[in-house]
């Protein structure tokens, strides 16, 4: 019991706090990039406390719901959009042992419950009553659908060398020679995600130089809350899953393991950042090509190398 | 909290905690704000001019043949895992190895036709 209360706790840790610490670090990482100091008020040190002003603030802003929305759909599209990546959580292993549960389907499981997620975004769009909205959700969808696929191939590479669903199962299989053999897995699989999470440089369901804020445009106060919260739970999430799938999770020299899963996921978060600074936003039919002439190939690619090399070296 | 059932409970259990959490937050947020509704703001914000017409327009949706191709492959997908855990079982090796690129060849199939019929671009 004490156990399971642990491993609650520890998850519940993660959920509340790294993605506050991803924001923050994105604030900072992003404005030195771009030559600017960004946050420096908020708590006197660099601004360290940007974002609980932020969530203070938005605690105390009214709750609009236009007169014209559903407003059912509407109140509960952000709570559909991020308790899903809270419980993908139970399945990812910290450390040697240190799982919430140990599914025997867990890959499966994380895949499935991840796809949930997206689903608060297209409620969402339907649901404002606003044009924009609505095309901003059809985006969302039409992006879940398309990068799903690269992604399920990814991660089935990974279940076919490791021989098994179980996502500790999966890094205790892990060995350093995977790094090249599934690097274009791991290429593919971190990129579908970044599409699904919506970031940039797939953002155009939010683009909002031409859609305004796509879903979350009519979005105030605490909802709107949950929405920034979701997006940076799911980077956390995606960094975890390609920790935990490609990059060996808490295998590593020296340090603790519970460290070096933080430490891949920390430098995993900070690409995600780079990314978003880097590059410009795709267009709508180019996004859609990616998907299915650039990373579904490359996926079906790593399935035949995996294939082979794992039945030859028997 | 062992055996099946009991790993699908604790995953019942976080997924209860989760709608607490967004509860919590969306009390916390109904006990500290201001609720001061006019007709003017409840207005859909649209992009910031008055809103023409219906909330809900119509569109062209150019990309529903993705969602076509999306459930043919998906299904095809779904069926990789369950082989995936054993087809390097002892016994199986060559035999599973060429089923592999036969289901691959299918799939690249497909997209090659989609690719043909033009329906991965528009103009």
């Amino acid at each position: 019991m004490l156990d399971i209360l642990l491993h609650f706790a520890a998850i519940l840790l993660l959920f509340l706090l790294l993605p506050l610490i991803v924001g923050q670090t994105e604030h900072k990482v992003m404005a030195h990039m771009q030559s600017r100091l960004g946050p420096m008020y908020a708590g006197g040190f660099h601004g360290w406390a940007q974002l609980i002003a932020d969530g203070v603030k938005f605690a105390q802003k009214e709750d609009i719901i236009p007169a014209g929305a559903d407003r059912r759909v509407f109140m509960i599209a952000p709570g559909v959009a991020l308790v899903p990546y809270l419980v993908v959580l139970i399945v990812i292993p910290l450390d040697d042992g240190f799982v919430g549960v140990d599914l025997d389907v867990g890959l499966f499981f994380a895949l499935a419950v991840m796809g949930v997620g997206v689903l608060g975004s297209i409620m969402a769009g339907w649901a404002s009553a606003n044009k924009f909205s609505v095309l901003g959700g059809m985006r969302s969808a039409a992006q879940l659908m398309s990068y799903e696929l690269p992604l399920v191939l990814a991660a089935s590479s990974v279940a076919m060398a490791a021989g098994t669903l179980s996502i500790p199962g999966i890094v205790e299989a892990w060995q350093w020679w995977w790094l090249p053999w599934q690097a274009i897995g791991a290429v593919v699989f971190f990129v579908a995600g970044l599409a699904e999470l919506r970031r940039p440089p797939f953002d155009m369901p939010i683009a909002e130089s031409e859609i305004i804020m796509g879903p979350m445009t009519e979005y105030t106060g605490m909802r709107f809350a949950l929405f920034m919260l979701a997006e940076y739970v799911g980077i956390v999430v995606l960094s975890l899953l390609t920790t935990v799938l490609f990059l060996g999770g808490w295998q590593g020299p020296l340090l603790p393991g519970w460290l070096w899963t933080l430490v891949k996921v920390g430098a995993l978060s900070f690409v995600v950042i780079w990314l978003r600074v880097s590059y410009p936003r795709l267009r709508e039919d180019q996004l859609q090509r990616l998907a299915w002439v650039g990373l579904v190939p490359l996926a079906l690619v790593q399935l035949a190398l995996t294939g082979v090399v794992k039945v030859l070296s028997l | 909290m062992d055996g099946y059932f009991g790993s699908y409970l604790l995953v019942a259990v976080l997924l209860a905690l989760g709608v607490g959490i967004v509860a919590v937050a969306l009390t916390a947020n109904r006990l500290l704000r201001p609720s001061r509704p006019t007709a003017e703001k409840l207005i859909a914000y649209e992009c910031g001019v008055d809103p023409v017409g219906e909330g809900w327009a119509q569109s062209q949706i150019r990309y529903y043949v993705f969602i076509y191709l999306y459930v043919v492959f998906a299904v095809d997908a779904v069926f990789l895992f369950p082989w995936a855990t054993v087809f390097a079982a002892p016994g199986f090796g060559m035999t599973t190895l060429v089923e592999m690129f036969v289901f691959l060849g299918f799939i690249a199939l497909g997209i090659v036709y989609s690719w043909r019929k033009r329906v991965l671009t528009w103009t």
